[in-house]
């Protein structure tokens, strides 16, 4: 079994095959993850290179870690912004990287659209590790295995997205990605967070926090940038938590067994109550574990899967 | 010297559309009509088959040169304009060092004479450099060559400078010709801020960005009485108050670019840069709305905004990507689509590439009347053809419509009774 693509640009153009695909393969990789000795042959002597062009920890490390436990040669290439104003373009920024025979640029950019860019124009495999506001594909895959772990069934599973959908790459690929597995999906926020047409993606729009979160199975929290406050687009960390703060007394309204989500890193009581992050029905966690074994399934998968 | 061409069909709006043959005199057209003998010696051109037109005019053309002569020279970008039957195009000032005074003018002139193409007529800028603060001295730009004003690239986005420019003008009867953005609302926008937008997660540009710019500049057009030409309109918003506009009396006359009547916002999907432009493509609703905007005369003129960038420029990821295409050279095939939809007749797409663009900047151009001059255009109606950036005349190669099949192609083009193209 493969995916019969080179490259993991957004769950947009994924099948919900294809999507399935990734989780049943990613199910006997986290057996492995949970294995004395965390590691099998499959990508050996193929070349893994992370190229971030954004701080991060979690994505960054989690693909090391999925690639080396694959047996694959990881380099880490962090560029900084002040390679890019010494004016190298992102293109021969890759085109070097990809004359070093890398078969996986692994490529995280502050612009939407870069990963498809090099797909374009390069031989080595493109996985989009996130794209400005674009897409985040294995971080909805990862989310929909740890939905899967718990929920086993996405159709008719409600699930509320929370936060700044407009600038959000988690919550389009999730989006994306639940909506083609049958689930309802709604996205709570201001309205000065919701994109333009966003009910065209198939989602129902809450601008109140409690009214939205009524009777859903799923809670997921989004990172609030804070620097988007001010003239732009809230007016005060203060406010926005007093709304859209996920409290206990807020997860009551929620079904009772509900799930609560968050794509990391959290801002402890402004998005997310430090109770309720640390709680039974939180999974953020198992989130950061189901992310090594879904990038291992692309990783595999996107090789040719043998 | 005598040039006759004969038997074609000569569309003249206005004045004839039908058999005729042209006769062309020392530069200018000496008479039109049907069965004109051949004096001795005369060139002859045979246009059987072939429809002949006034030379087109182009009211917005960006020639880069000063500055930026690795996208465009006014020498490529002349040939550009005569390969796609444009006789006369108006240049736009912001090159480097913006046309804000007499000696770029002249500059741009000069390199237009050499070139030896078509006629280039400099439009200097509104306000020194282009910063939109003080104004830039109309009376030397217009002595010197300028037929307008304008910042374009950038709105005036004070609305104080904006009331000055457009009474000052009035002195010289310069049109005052104006990029409608509002750039608090475009801030970091890259494409038209709808479905697609939302989908791909990029950064927006309103049509409230430009429509609150009209309606300002409408306004200032009424209190002040000067002559406002608005570029490259976009939006349906726009088109509903420039009719209606019109309809009260205010001086005011508009274009619109063939990507915003042919190209809707999907074609940015697949993060497609030679999509990018500013003002970006819209919804369907505004395609349809520019449209009827041509249609009932709103909009007087079809202009292409023909902005030439190096290819590395736009292979890049679409935030940082350059806005603005190449025009010239699929202007007329993708005007003639305009035809073939019912929206004009061929008429009608000949005077908006003519004589209204001609009349709205008052230039003694786009007409086949006896003692014009004689800047004329053939076109084969019949002829299929597909867009090939590799065979353009500008330097510029960023077109959206690479691989269009398209209807109706210039085939010779003649600037003062000289034969230019090919």
């Amino acid at each position: 079994m493969s995916l019969k693509r080179k490259d993991l640009l957004g769950i947009q153009d994924m099948s919900v095959e294809e999507i399935t695909l990734v989780l049943e393969t990613a199910e006997s990789f986290k057996e492995v993850s949970g294995r004395d000795i965390k590691k099998v042959p499959t990508l050996r002597g193929k070349t893994v290179v992370n190229l971030f062009f954004e701080p991060s920890t979690r994505t960054r490390t989690s693909f090391e870690l999925a690639a080396k436990r694959l047996s694959a040669d990881v380099i880490n290439f962090a560029v900084s912004a002040s390679s890019v104003s010494k004016g190298e373009t992102l293109l021969d920024t890759a085109r070097n990287i990809e004359a070093m025979q890398a078969d996986f640029i692994v490529l995280r950019h502050p612009m939407a659209g870069a990963p498809n860019i090099l797909a374009k124009l390069l031989r080595a495999s493109i996985v989009n590790a996130g794209d400005g506001g674009h897409e985040h594909p294995t971080q909805a895959l990862l989310d929909l295995y740890t939905l899967r772990e718990k929920k086993r069934e996405f159709k008719g599973l409600r699930l509320a997205i929370v936060g700044d959908i407009a600038h959000s790459r988690v919550a389009r690929s999730n989006i994306y990605a639940l909506t083609k597995l049958g689930a309802e999906v709604r996205v709570i926020g201001p309205p000065t967070m919701m994109p333009l047409e966003v009910e065209r993606l198939g989602v129902k729009v809450f601008y109140d926090l409690d009214e939205g979160l009524r009777g859903v199975d799923v809670i997921m929290m989004l990172r609030l940038q804070l620097e988007r406050q001010g003239i732009a687009l809230f007016p005060s960390i203060r406010e926005y938590s007093r709304l859209y703060c996920l409290t206990p007394e807020r997860v009551k309204l929620a079904a009772p067994d509900a799930l609560v989500m968050h794509p990391g890193p959290i801002n402890r009581g402004v998005e997310i109550a430090p109770e309720v992050a640390d709680s039974v029905s939180s999974v953020i966690l198992d989130q950061v574990t189901n992310g090594v074994a879904v990038r291992m399934a692309v990783l595999y998968l996107l090789s040719g899967g043998k | 010297m005598s040039v006759i061409i004969k038997n074609g069909r000569v569309i003249d709006p206005g004045r004839i559309n039908g058999p005729a043959d042209v006769l062309i005199e020392n530069g200018t057209i000496a008479a039109v009509g049907p069965g004109l003998k051949a004096p001795a010696g005369a060139t002859v051109i045979d246009a059987t088959g072939k429809w002949v037109l006034p030379g087109f005019v182009d009211l917005h053309v960006h020639f880069r040169e000063p500055g930026f002569e690795y996208k465009e020279t006014i020498a490529t970008g002349a040939a550009a304009a005569v390969a796609g039957g444009f006789t006369s195009v108006c240049c736009m000032p912001n090159t480097q060092p913006v046309n804000d005074n007499q000696s770029i003018t002249e500059f741009i002139l000069d390199k237009a004479k050499a070139a030896g193409l078509a006629n280039v007529f400099p439009i200097g800028a509104i306000t020194k450099g282009s910063e939109g603060k003080e104004l830039a001295e109309f009376g030397d730009l217009k002595k010197a060559g300028c037929v307008a004003v304008s910042d374009d690239g950038k709105p005036v986005m004070n609305a104080m400078v904006m009331r000055r420019a457009l009474e000052y003008a009035r002195a010289f009867d310069l049109p005052v010709v104006d990029h409608c953005e509002c750039t608090h609302l475009s801030e970091g926008g890259c494409m038209h801020e709808g479905q697609v937008a939302t989908e791909m997660g990029l950064h927006g540009i309103p049509s409230a960005s430009e429509d609150v710019m009209v309606a300002r500049n409408l306004a200032l057009a009424e209190l002040t009485g000067g002559r406002l030409h608005l570029a490259h309109l976009s939006t349906a918003g726009s088109v509903r108050m420039v009719r209606e506009a019109k309809a009260r009396g205010i001086r005011v006359t508009a274009e619109a670019c063939p990507h915003h009547f042919l190209l809707t916002e999907e074609a940015v999907r697949e993060f497609n840069t030679n999509a990018k432009m500013n003002p970006p493509l819209r919804s369907r609703k505004d395609v349809e709305a520019v449209k009827a905007g041509l249609k009932d005369g709103t909009i007087d003129v079809i202009a292409t905004d023909h902005a030439p960038h190096a290819a590395f420029e736009k292979e890049r990821e679409f935030d940082y990507a350059p806005f603005g295409i190449v025009g010239l050279e699929t202007a007329w095939g993708l005007a003639l689509v305009l035809a073939e939809e019912g929206v004009l007749t061929v008429e009608q797409v000949v005077s908006a590439l003519t004589i209204q663009p001609a009349r709205a900047f008052g230039l003694a151009k786009g007409t086949l009347a006896v003692g014009a001059d004689a800047d004329v255009t053939i076109v084969d109606p019949e002829a299929q053809w597909v867009v090939d950036p590799g065979q353009f005349k500008s330097k510029g190669r960023n077109t959206p419509f690479a691989g269009w099949k398209l209807k109706g192609r210039v085939v010779s083009t003649l600037v003062g009774g000289r034969v230019v193209h090919p």
